[in-house]
């Protein structure tokens, strides 16, 4: 049903749907309404779930991993600092392979505080195990929880899932959603049945001890999944396609991307803003497009490459900066093509919550034709910096 | 598309303003995107709201930077700030005005006051501006019926029996003043 919702809400409404046993949070900033508005879910008997609140982040991702692994559907949100103090349990949930949903309200990272929007925080853990999605709009986000539910949970997979979606831009912003129907998300989504779990019938355990004779063994299970999931998650993005009519869980979308000889490659909801840039250029005869990342874990090289093989110019804009490198996407995008003679640029914006205006893109664009930018930051107020760095 | 900035105060209600606006563009088959942009949650730190709205999904996600409608919820932010620059052309304003409030007159805009807090304490019993100037908008743009916004105003207040009155009261009163 259609409904002019709030992004958190909507959120809380998604995972909702998926019936989650247990749903744990830190309730403190940098939280969003996204647990309140569950909390409040579970208060009114709306969901059969417990709702958890613990004194830190740490220990909300100890809860569901306990959750999780005694075979209970679960969920978590966070962003920012508190992802990071989750961090030590994120990378074990992955590694105990249990399918936790979380989703990350992407928030910049201190110091200096901050709590406006970029993508540093889930960006950094981008190494940890989990399947990453970015959403550009909030119906993407209630469609990629939904399906991510059930991509992580497939036997075969059994991966956490980060679900990002762009703080205060999609989290506080209201748009109109489409709402799947309850019947069909319990058709589409089945009780969660892991092969494994914590039973006191049939005892095991979870996260012990892995000495040098199966530690590396264990990374590469890990890795190799991620690999097969490149397959597995377009074919649950068809059947997700079939039954709620939304082509949201892919790889990537090409937008315009068919004879463009520049394409912007970016994460989540700045991608809205550049279809509309790429909508004006078009209209004044420029050949421009949009390469959204959708999957950004397990990273879809092929599926990049394929699409942007016969772009002469591309421009990636990065929401985080791996301070004296670049841009984490750049890196990765610029590597598929190293013996290129393409012009491959990298921009790093919107960091803070700086806005990323319409004019921002265009300026990307006309950089990236001109020469190529390795890690050039946009928008910089150069009148704040020390003498020395105001040529940028 | 057209683009609207609320220039408001934290606390003031102006995002529950833009919520119930776009909640009354949803009804009359348009697509809004109502966003805020404050501070660190301080009562009383100047903030925006920003809505877009359509008859097809927004996508763009910066700020308003060139609006079709201003809506001016606490009068003393026009001290502080330009609160009529970059404008399109034939934007139109509503602002909330108080008796020591001057208008600039060096803008080509319309710009219709009304003594909106007045209103809300006469018929709420409390200065929230809001609801008043959400009638007051709908007089003046034409982008949105007022039964629309009565509708909104009637699901953001549901289970506030008092509350909700008192607001669809001072929805109209706003509708009237313009």
């Amino acid at each position: 049903m259609k409904q002019f919702l709030e992004g958190s809400w909507a959120v809380a409404e998604a995972v909702k749907l998926c019936k989650p046993g247990v749903i744990s949070a830190y309730p403190i900033t940098p939280q969003t309404h996204i647990v309140e508005h569950l909390a409040k879910f579970v208060a009114d008997g709306r969901i059969n779930a417990e709702s958890i609140n613990v004194e830190s982040e740490h220990s909300a991702a100890s809860v569901v991993l306990g959750s999780q692994a005694a075979g209970v559907r679960s969920f978590t949100a966070t962003s920012s600092q508190g992802l990071f103090l989750m961090a030590e349990v994120v990378f074990n949930i992955a590694g105990m392979r249990l399918p936790i949903m979380m989703v990350c309200a992407n928030r910049a990272i201190s110091a200096p505080i901050n709590i406006w929007n970029d993508q540093q925080d889930s960006i950094s853990l981008r190494d940890a195990g989990w399947i990453q999605l970015y959403a550009e709009n909030n119906q993407e986000a209630i469609d990629l929880i939904i399906a991510g539910y059930k991509i992580g949970e497939m036997p075969k997979v059994m991966l956490p899932i980060m679900v990002c979606v762009d703080g205060f831009i999609l989290t506080h912003g209201m748009e109109t959603v489409d709402m799947p129907d309850a019947v069909a998300v319990d058709k589409f989504l089945p009780a969660y049945n892991p092969p494994f779990k914590l039973d006191v019938d049939n005892p095991m355990s979870f996260g012990l001890l892995g000495d040098p004779s199966v530690y590396t063994e264990n990374r590469y299970s890990l890795h190799k999944t991620l690999e097969e999931l490149l397959e597995i998650i377009p074919q649950v993005g068809s059947e997700y396609k079939s039954a709620f009519g939304r082509d949201s869980v892919r790889l990537v979308e090409k937008y315009r991307v068919h004879d463009a000889e520049t394409v912007i490659v970016a994460l989540g909801s700045v991608c809205g803003t550049i279809k509309d840039v790429i909508d004006d250029e078009r209209e004044k005869g420029n050949k421009v497009g949009l390469l959204k990342i959708v999957t950004y874990r397990p990273f879809p090289k092929a599926a990049i490459y394929n699409a942007l093989k016969n772009v002469p110019n591309i421009s990636i804009l990065d929401k985080n900066i791996s301070l004296g490198s670049e841009g984490a996407v750049y890196t990765e995008v610029k590597a598929l093509f190293n013996d290129s003679t393409k012009k491959i640029s990298g921009f790093v914006a919107g960091l803070g919550g700086r806005d990323i205006s319409k004019g921002t893109v265009i300026e990307m664009l006309r950089l990236t034709k001109e020469e190529v930018n390795n890690c050039k930051f946009m928008d910089l107020d150069t009148s704040l910096l020390w003498e020395e760095f105001r040529v940028s | 598309m057209k683009e609207i900035k609320i220039f408001a105060r934290a606390g003031q209600g102006a995002i529950t303003m833009a919520a119930i606006l776009g909640e009354s563009l949803f009804y009359e088959n348009k697509y809004a995107y109502a966003f805020p942009h404050f501070g660190a949650a301080r009562m009383g730190a100047p903030m925006n709201a920003f809505l877009r709205f359509d008859d097809k999904p927004i996508r763009l996600r910066s700020k308003v930077y060139t609006p079709d409608y201003v809506i001016i919820v606490d009068p003393t932010l026009l001290d502080g700030e330009n609160c009529f620059s970059d404008l399109k052309k034939g934007a139109k304003a509503v602002v909330a005005v108080r008796e020591s409030t001057k208008i600039p007159t060096s803008t080509d805009m319309e710009i219709y006051t009304l003594p909106a807090e007045k209103i809300a304490q006469e018929i709420i019993g409390r200065p929230f501006a809001n609801t008043v100037l959400l009638g007051a908008f709908s007089k003046i743009s034409g982008e949105v019926k007022l039964e629309a916004i009565l509708k909104a105003v009637e699901k953001q207040f549901k289970g506030k029996p008092g509350i909700l009155e008192k607001n669809l009261a001072a929805v109209k009163k706003g509708y009237e003043s313009v």
